[in-house]
């Protein structure tokens, strides 16, 4: 008996309404309700290994007015780590100026992907 | 301070693609003028840490501060002229906008053109008649999102939102992230008003409720908010007698609706979409006033900046040809038949509101509506004069995503001799 | 410390007291429970200088009410808060509420309400164009006014203070005793000391003559609610001078005013409740306060709301229980001496303030207060800025001179950094977003204040040197900012 698995796509704004077919044994054994690849690709993932872009903000010093530095990591993060990147974060300190773009963690808690500032501040 | 071809209300995504735009068409950058109140360009983009944006423009997904910060860049590279905290008390029918800033103290300066940039704003506890008592601890969804993006502070630690607009889905997931407790969202209309996929990733993930068909009926707490009264609503949309459920909580989020910001426009006299409270606009985002363009949410509240961005792309091409003297539809040249544009059958409002017969009409002039509830199956029936021409099929269509539809050939060819452009949906 | 007068409670009554007061070489001290001055019944109601026909012949009521609006005028130019004297209309809808105008009209002839007369229902909608078709004729008093009137006590207050009038906000009275003639008055944390003590506490004015020892207070306060909604600025056309249904047993009714800002005010309701500080709206009362306004103006946009709110009137019950003949209780207290008594203000407190705090120095002056006035009374406040009110040009001097007013924090009603900064450095200054917002007007619009509080609240922090999560919306335990520091 397989089972039907239903998601809203994350990755664009159309949010298809997926459905994947799972077998007993995990296998997803069919994908409907996409109107792209990547949607087909996401609920793959999603239903083997949950990943989130974490977007948030690190402590400022130095900026005239900002006080809080926008940060996105560059890549999805796994989902149960959100947490845990969150409480990173806090210890976090960037200093003006500071160019979107550039990085301020490189390989954010061992999991390939960058932490990046979001704005630049002069 | 001296005239300007190009006075841009507002230095937002929409006011800062429209001066770039504007630009491009070879105003010269000290010709132009954005006008922003806040201390910085940006706009809202600025406290929009999320992701989300730019796929339609970009191709990648961008946060707020990244995507406005791209055009930022091009303002500053060209020098485009911009002033910050300068806040436009009036704009004239002659095209004068008045003007303070700490550091220009007041103007009035003579514009060629004038395009409003300037945002919307939150619906309010006061719009909906909440009774109770009038503690701290009642934030806007963006007001709060200020608070933690902005200011680095957290506005509440137990948290209703009443309202699932897009805001109000990113602060559920923003503030959890923070570590605050966000108890459930309660929307009062039978299904949300934000993007699907908002639900999924702000509320779904977070394991955070969404009570549909719900509404704050009360606020209790003298001096910080200590609960609120929730109550399930009928079909009629008031509060079910008997539903009432206390929660305890010290912060009530409202995400209840945007709403053009146009005190400016409207005492300027520009003709007012009582529909989508912006102004009524053609094609080439003319208003009722020669030479006053609107674009972006001020026009009507948009759920993508990627829109916002193209639409200001449109106002600014359009201001430029109207100071250089070109002839621009229903410009200071009127010329061309104007018709009208109409939704009908679950179609809600259609943007533009006005199209010229000889304009410059192309397969790549959409019309943007939204509809009135959520569909399945259905038509997007383009028509002119109640003959229909077009005809396209959709599987979803929610009152959360501004849905377009392009003019075809034909449909030109038919505006050509018609009155009225009607978008409609029919059982498909 | 030791004052030659206490006052308890800075709303308009103990505010005009005080202002009165100032003029001579006493010395005064007023103490108000609340974190500012004006937060009673003073903060919510219908912000109307009533012309002085309602209340009953030959009342202290009567007197105080004409004679204060005759005041009005000339007392909002010394101080320098917009008065409008719009004049107000009892709209009747048949013959028996046109009988009822009779008698309003002969009973303001005789408290001596100038100028009134009864205009019939084409000169109702020619004054009035949005007025209720059914109305038929209306009472018509030029001498009503319209005034903010926390704006009015604040003034006075600050009038009070550059005068040498001390204040003492959050100084809830707990106890009263009275040793060699001279009255101790504690909150628990200090006291003040004074040779005559004036009850001037509103809703509490029966707790406190207790508390003062009085045996012999004729009455005691029944706290009744008002709720209200303002409408936005567009509306504020709706209503050219201040709207009256016919009285009947159930009171004034529902009105319908422009305010002196330009919004219009619907309201009162008016409910007896138990806790003399609940200021709550409610579902049904707004409901009552929407209906009884289309009553009025059936055109009525109750859409363009910006907020709801409620008040607390005291409304002073007899002993012998007649409720419809009471009067001010204003009053020297005959088992406790050096204690006056002006108790049981409800409307029209406002329109008699100037009155009330005349009448209050007479009597305080009968019970033996040495009365000398003083060379350096000054009869004005300091200059209050209000940018949104200047021409182009006065616009561009006051900027030159500080370029915080070239800064608008409040876009819906115009408010400029530099009037949020002198609100917090002004006599009894801001503290907190709702003391910006009742000295500036910043927060009051249409966004409910979505836009400025976050900016206000970064100023209160900045000119207070104190962090951002210590700024309440209105003092005691309503942070704005609860959540923590990221």
């Amino acid at each position: 008996m397989s089972k039907l698995v239903k998601k809203t796509c994350i990755v664009c704004p159309m949010g298809c309404h997926l459905e994947a077919e799972v077998s007993e044994s995990g296998e997803i054994l069919s994908v409907s309700g996409n109107t792209c690849k990547r949607g087909d690709a996401y609920i793959r993932d999603e239903l083997t290994d949950p990943r989130r872009t974490l977007t948030s903000t690190v402590r400022l010093m130095g900026a005239k007015d900002d006080v809080c530095l926008p940060v996105k990591t560059s890549g999805g993060i796994p989902k149960a780590k959100l947490f845990e990147a969150m409480e990173y974060l806090k210890t976090v300190t960037v200093t003006a100026p500071v160019t979107r773009g550039d990085v301020i963690c490189e390989n954010f808690l061992g999991e390939g992907v960058d932490l990046v500032a979001g704005k630049t501040v002069s | 301070m001296d005239a300007k071809k190009i006075i841009i209300i507002g230095g937002g995504p929409a006011g800062l693609a429209a001066a770039i735009e504007a630009n491009n068409q070879g105003i010269a950058p000290d010709d132009i003028l954005i006008l922003e109140r806040d201390r910085e360009l940006g706009g809202i983009l600025n406290q929009c840490i999320h992701a989300g944006f730019g796929l339609h423009m970009f191709g990648e997904e961008m946060t707020g501060p990244e995507y406005a910060g791209r055009f930022i860049d091009i303002v500053k590279e060209r020098n485009i002229g911009y002033l910050c905290n300068a806040m436009v008390l009036s704009v004239s029918p002659d095209r004068e906008v008045a003007f303070v800033s700490p550091t220009e103290g007041f103007c009035r300066v003579k514009a060629g053109a004038i395009i409003l940039a300037m945002g919307c704003r939150e619906r309010t506890r006061g719009a909906l008649n909440i009774a109770g008592t009038r503690p701290a601890g009642i934030y806007s969804a963006g007001t709060a999102q200020r608070y933690v993006n902005i200011d680095g502070y957290l506005p509440g630690k137990k948290v209703v939102i009443l309202g699932s607009g897009d805001i109000g889905l990113i602060m559920a997931r923003r503030l959890t992230l923070e570590g605050a407790k966000v108890l459930r969202v309660c929307e009062l209309m039978p299904y949300s008003g934000g993007l699907p996929r908002n639900i999924a990733q702000c509320l779904d993930d977070f394991d955070i409720p969404l009570y549909l068909s719900h509404t704050v009926t009360e606020i209790h707490g003298r001096e910080r908010v200590e609960g609120v009264t929730v109550a399930k609503v009928g079909d009629d949309r008031r509060p079910i007698v008997g539903t009432e459920e206390y929660i305890e909580c010290d912060t009530l989020l409202l995400s209840v609706g945007l709403l053009p910001e146009n005190e400016l426009s409207r005492e300027a006299g520009i003709a007012l979409d009582r529909i989508t409270g912006g102004a009524v606009v053609d094609e080439t985002m003319q208003t009722s006033i020669p030479g006053v363009f609107a674009c972006g949410n001020v026009l009507h509240v948009h759920d993508l900046v990627d829109f916002v961005t193209k639409e200001a792309y449109r106002a600014g091409a359009a201001a430029a040809k109207f100071v250089t003297g070109e002839t621009v539809p229903g410009g200071n040249i009127r010329t061309g038949t104007v018709l009208s544009t109409e939704g009908k059958n679950g179609v809600r409002y259609v943007m533009p509101q006005k199209l010229h017969a000889d304009g410059a009409l192309s397969t790549e002039t959409a019309l943007f509506f939204r509809v009135d509830n959520i569909y399945r199956d259905k038509y997007v029936v383009l028509s002119v004069d109640g003959r229909e021409i077009t005809k396209t099929k959709k599987r979803f269509l929610e009152p959360g995503q501004m849905e377009n539809v392009r003019l075809t050939d034909g449909a030109i060819d038919a505006i050509k001799t018609g009155k009225t452009v009607t978008v409609s949906l029919a059982d498909a | 410390m030791k004052y030659d007068v206490c006052i308890i409670g800075a709303g308009i009554t103990g505010a005009m007291t005080a202002r009165k007061l100032a003029k001579y070489n006493v010395s005064v001290c007023v103490l108000e429970a609340a974190g500012d001055v004006a937060m009673g019944a003073t903060k919510a109601n219908s912000a109307i200088v009533h012309a002085g026909f309602d209340a009953e012949c030959g009342t202290l009521k009567a007197a105080l009410n004409v004679k204060g609006c005759a005041m009005m005028p000339a007392e909002t130019k010394e101080l320098d808060v917009p008065y409008k004297q719009c004049g107000s209309l009892v709209c009747a809808y048949s013959d028996a509420e046109i009988a009822h105008l009779e008698q309003l009209y002969a009973r303001g002839c005789e408290n001596g309400v100038p100028d009134m007369r009864i205009v019939g229902g084409d000169e109702l909608r020619a004054m009035e164009p949005n007025i209720s078709p059914d109305a038929v004729a209306a009472l018509w008093a030029p001498t009503a006014g319209i005034v903010c009137p926390y704006e009015l006590c604040i003034a006075a207050c600050e009038n009070a203070v550059i005068n040498g009038v001390q204040f003492k906000t959050n100084f809830r009275v707990t106890n009263i005793t009275k040793e060699n003639g001279t009255f101790a008055v504690t909150d628990g944390n200090e006291i003040v000391y004074a040779d005559y003590l004036v009850n001037a506490a509103g809703v509490h004015s029966d707790e406190i003559a207790v508390l003062a020892g009085e045996t012999d207070f004729p009455m005691h306060v029944i706290p009744r609610r008002g709720e209200y909604m303002l409408l936005d600025r567009s509306e504020g056309k709706m209503a050219n001078h201040v709207l009256f249904s016919c009285p009947s047993a159930n009171g004034k009714g529902i009105l319908v005013s422009p305010t002196v800002d330009g919004n219009l005010i619907l309201g009162p309701t008016a409910k007896a409740i138990d806790d003399k500080d609940d200021t709550a709206t409610t579902t049904d009362g707004l409901m009552e306060v929407q209906n009884g306004a289309r009553h009025l103006v059936p055109t009525v946009n109750t859409r363009a709301v910006i907020t709801q709110f409620s008040g607390v009137r005291p409304t002073p019950v007899y002993a012998d229980g007649d409720i419809t003949k009471s009067d001010f209780c204003i009053r020297i207290s005959e088992t406790v001496p050096g204690l006056l008594h002006l108790a049981g203000i409800e409307s029209p407190g406002l329109a008699s303030s100037p009155a009330t705090g005349e009448y209050a120095v007479e009597l305080l002056a009968k019970m033996g207060l040495s009365l000398t006035e003083k060379s350096s009374y000054t009869p004005g406040r300091p200059k209050k800025i209000r940018f949104r009110e200047l021409s182009d040009e006065e616009r561009a001097e006051v900027i030159k001179q500080n370029p915080l007013y070239g800064k608008i924090i409040c876009r819906c009603e115009t408010v400029t950094e530099g009037e949020i900064v002198d609100a917090i450095h002004r006599p009894l200054g801001a503290r907190d977003l709702d003391m910006v917002k009742r000295r500036t007007r910043a927060g009051m619009g249409r966004c409910g204040s979505g836009f400025c509080s976050p900016r206000t609240v970064e100023i209160l922090a900045r000119e207070l040197g104190v962090p951002m999560d210590t700024i309440t919306k209105c003092g005691g335990n309503s942070v704005i900012l609860n959540g923590g520091k990221k």
